[in-house]
């Protein structure tokens, strides 16, 4: 890495590389642009991203390629997802234009911005790389903390003041002020009771002989179910089952059975 | 290879953001599409201090860096506050300027 980071013709690994991950590059950013899903789009930009720590790594900068690691794939993109998570990953963007043409538009827009960076960069004369070997003899970050703090030591400090301001901003942004006093355990008990709820445990689900399980619903005095022992998300669902007429036609059949046996007997006795 | 192809990178990446930016109006894939931006503009810093064989484009991409993550901050913090009074993230929905 070394030896490329001089070259004006990089090595063949480094082209390879460069090809490779390159294409990987442009489509996770094209991902990016076009997964209807928010955390997909997450996804794949932090692919890119990892994928251009790669490639500062390739051109000598090596403090920048781990602070990329760190700072963007592992502190920006958790950001990203946490507020994706906090807004909804289901959250799909509706695919209705509202401006009429407005993707047509901006398409032709961005192919032709892009013609006009490439034919810049194109005309430009960038037939000479010197290399980072002579800046980057005494160590890259060495050479850099020695930048930083001498020629560029009055952006640092202005950086300084602006993170600052951002982290406070943020406090400031998502901070809810509490706009009534919290409600004592005593009030939100007496609130129970005089809205009229439910106030004891609930009475448990029904157990049979032959059924025990918790969408059976138990049977109050007078036989029927009641739905209150049959847990909410079971009764949201429907999924209530009810045995006792089950067990009343059992009843009702054996008997029906004992009768016919008895009379049966009966008849033959005679 | 000429390095000049990480710079053609670069422009490519950028101008992917900048379609993204204009097509997506989910704020937050907006905001995504902003960050790629930033990072193409990273790589080519990083192509031209290698080109010019001194640390200063190494410098500013570093302070790029540095603004992007207050940049985040305050941009995710602003997409937070709009979904609690919304409950959406589409750009369209914040529309009450509108004439």
């Amino acid at each position: 890495m070394q030896l490329a980071v001089s070259a004006t013709q990089t090595s063949t690994g480094e082209a390879f590389q460069f090809w490779v991950l390159g294409t990987v590059a442009v489509i996770g950013a094209l991902c990016t642009v076009l997964m209807k899903k928010a955390v997909h789009s997450a996804l794949c930009l932090a692919g890119t991203m990892i994928i251009l720590a790669v490639f500062y790594l390739a051109n000598g900068a090596y403090f920048l390629g781990i602070v990329q690691v760190v700072v963007y794939t592992g502190a920006i993109m958790m950001l990203f997802l946490f507020v994706v998570m906090l807004v909804g990953v289901t959250a799909a963007d509706s695919l209705k234009e509202t401006i009429k043409g407005q993707r047509v538009w901006a398409a032709v827009c961005g192919i032709g911005f892009g013609v006009l960076l490439v034919a810049g960069i194109a005309n430009a004369n960038l037939k000479h790389f010197d290399g980072l070997k002579q800046a980057n003899a005494g160590g890259n970050v060495e050479g850099l903390a020695a930048l930083i703090f001498t020629k560029y030591v009055f952006a640092f400090e202005i950086t300084g003041a602006l993170l600052i301001t951002s982290a406070i901003g943020a406090m400031v942004l998502t901070h809810r002020e509490r706009t009534e006093r919290a409600k004592t355990q005593r009030e939100l008990s007496e609130q129970r009771v005089s809205d009229g709820k439910h106030l004891p445990p609930l009475p448990a689900p029904g157990v049979y002989a032959r059924h025990n399980a918790v969408d059976i619903a138990g049977l109050l005095p007078d036989g029927t179910p009641s739905e209150l022992t049959v847990n909410q998300t079971l009764r949201g669902r429907g999924q209530i089952r009810d045995v006792s007429s089950e067990a009343l036609s059992d009843l009702k059949a054996l008997e029906q059975r004992s009768t016919e046996r008895l009379g049966r007997e009966e008849e033959a006795a005679k | 290879m000429n390095p000049v192809n990480y710079l053609y990178l670069s422009a490519l990446l950028f101008t992917i953001g900048a379609a993204g930016v204009l097509i997506r109006r989910n704020a937050i894939v907006v905001f995504m599409c902003v960050e790629l931006m930033l990072n193409a503009c990273n790589l080519a810093f990083v192509v031209f201090s290698r080109m010019h064989g001194n640390l200063d484009g190494q410098i500013i991409a570093f302070f790029t860096m540095v603004v992007a993550a207050a940049e985040v901050v305050v941009g995710l913090a602003i997409i937070v506050s709009l979904f609690r009074s919304r409950h959406s993230a589409s750009v369209d929905d914040a529309s009450l300027m509108k004439l």
